[in-house]
């Protein structure tokens, strides 16, 4: 075969596409891994929930905050554009639709894999780089049950929980614009909204998409910070990989849950 | 005391990345003594350390420790040899999330079903035996160096191991913390009745307390002997070593072109 820049340039890019495909097996096996080693992080719960504390409670602020003011700017728009065909009182089906089914999920997981998703991926690429994960390893004890399961776990059971919240906050948010600044009335924004939220269709399914969407950030997160290269350069990397990488993987996901399901709706 | 080693490297072959790391080295370490393996930077130590750890495998030969084949062991297996060796990390490789105490507790705790104040009575115990009893509440980052290197050393002997794993354990370290862990090595050593590998290439330090030493020079061993021998050793590189001298069998130079050549080739690209 001739030896010319083409070449090479093929040469490269099939090395990158085998190389992808190699991690991402590689990253399946470390999740199977770490469901399969995920015993102590289940019968020490106190280890899980410790670190429910540090990626759940901690988010809370940032989570709740956001919340309030995408709930707040929902208000608005669904105002501004709901009046124009007369049907202002149909703001709280909006806000709480718009949050449940979609924004609540979604939003808090972008927000969720850049604010825990990043710490647990540097704390994890941190424990390596300083020997912490070998140290470990020659105490006999497994760093995947020990360091990498509790902090999957925990952002797993998270992430639901905050969506929730998310949901909760914004929906007070659309209140307080739409009833208490603008004036749509009470008993239409509570009552309408009441009568149109299905629990399983739009709650539940809402919450399965949390759901996933937390597994997915824990995933990405605890593989990016176990398998980085131990150097600061590369605890770095990783980082802004897995903030890029589950927002990237957090959009398809939605797009594909959705269409799963709310087709026939 | 069985006679035979705890630990035998048999023609062990190191490869990494299709590049030969350890070359046919044959080692023994025997019970209740205190080893170096020494050399510079890159020529193979620390691998030789993981390989009796069991953190690699070799490509060919046999690691034994205590009668058992590293590399034949499975996970379960080799999580229970480890239970019975200690390793001491280059910058103590303290957990930085727990305090002093708790980093000394957590073999004891992820092991053993020893009620809590047993433990803490055994946690006071290993502090003591490293001086730093009163330090059990600091978190490492409040630790100097010195001190950092003595907490791991708690921790690693927590559970009284047969075999203590040290690497680099000078490195980095003020006069004074030098010697106070190198005399720990040693007393460590001699009171609990264990055998210890000390991986360095701080030649002064270690030749006061180790009792056979091994040099490696690219993956093969180039000279062994007592800690005698080897200050009066006339082999280039131990000479070298040993005197700290410049230039010798380890070339003062990295490789280049003739001096001369590479001023005249290269200058004018440069202005």
């Amino acid at each position: 075969m001739p030896d010319n820049g083409l070449t090479r340039a093929l040469q490269g890019l099939g090395r990158r596409v085998t190389d992808r495909i190699w991690r991402l097996g590689f990253a399946a096996r470390f999740l199977l891994a770490t469901v399969m080693y995920s015993g102590t992080a289940l019968r020490r719960f106190n280890l899980t929930i410790r670190e429910i504390y540090f990626t759940g409670v901690l988010s809370l602020i940032i989570i709740l905050v956001s919340g309030l003011f995408v709930g707040m700017v929902l208000g608005l728009q669904g105002y501004d554009t709901l009046q124009r065909y007369g049907s202002s009182e149909a703001l709280g089906i909006l806000v709480a639709l718009s949050l449940v089914r979609e924004l609540g999920p979604v939003v808090a997981a972008l927000l969720f894999a850049s604010r825990a998703g990043s710490a647990i991926t540097a704390e994890i690429g941190l424990m390596k780089a300083t020997e912490q994960l070998s140290a470990m390893e020659m105490m006999a004890v497994d760093p995947i049950a020990r360091v990498v399961a509790p902090r999957f776990w925990a952002g797993v059971i998270s992430m639901p929980l905050l969506a929730m919240l998310f949901s909760a906050m914004g929906i007070f948010g659309g209140y307080l614009v739409g009833v208490q600044l603008i004036g749509v009335d009470e008993g239409s924004f509570w009552s309408q909204m009441q009568a149109s939220v299905d629990f399983r269709e739009d709650i539940l399914n809402g919450v399965i998409k949390s759901f996933v969407f937390g597994a997915i950030i824990s995933w990405i997160a605890v593989f990016e910070g176990y398998d980085c290269e131990p150097t600061a350069e590369g605890v770095s990397g990783a980082t802004t990989r897995t903030v890029v990488t589950s927002s990237l993987a957090i959009l398809a996901a939605d797009f594909i849950l959705t269409a799963l399901m709310f087709r026939g709706a | 005391m069985s006679s035979e080693p705890l630990v035998k490297l048999a023609d062990v072959n190191f490869t990494y990345d299709r590049r030969p790391v350890l070359k046919g080295i044959n080692m023994e370490i025997p019970r209740g003594k205190v080893i170096a393996i020494m050399g510079l930077s890159g020529c193979g130590k620390t691998t030789t350390l993981r390989l009796i750890g069991g953190q690699l495998k070799a490509t060919s030969g046999a690691v034994t420790v205590n009668g058992q084949v590293v590399s034949e062991l499975d996970n379960d297996g080799l999580y229970a040899l480890r239970r019975r060796m200690g390793m001491l990390f280059q910058f103590g490789a303290l957990f930085t999330d727990m305090t002093v105490y708790d980093n000394v507790a957590f073999q004891m705790r992820e092991h053993t079903d020893l009620p809590e104040e047993l433990i803490h009575d055994l946690v006071m115990m290993k502090l003591h035996a490293v001086g730093l009893r009163g330090a059990q509440k600091l978190m490492p980052s409040e630790l100097s160096g010195g001190m950092a290197r003595r907490v791991a050393l708690a921790r690693a002997i927590a559970l009284d191991p047969m075999l203590m794993l040290y690497d680099e354990p000078f490195a980095g370290l003020d006069p004074i913390s030098l010697s106070i862990v190198g005399k720990l090595i040693r007393t460590l050593n001699d009171a609990l009745g264990i055998s210890s590998v000390v991986v360095t290439h701080d030649i002064q330090e270690s030749l006061k307390i180790v009792d056979y030493v091994y040099f490696v020079s690219e993956g093969k061993i180039v000279a062994e002997g007592t800690a005698d021998e080897i200050r009066h050793s006339d082999e280039p590189y131990v000479h070298q070593f040993v005197w700290g001298e410049a230039d010798g069998p380890v070339s003062f130079h990295y490789p280049a072109k003739p001096f001369g050549e590479q001023i005249y080739t290269e200058a004018p690209r440069a202005r």
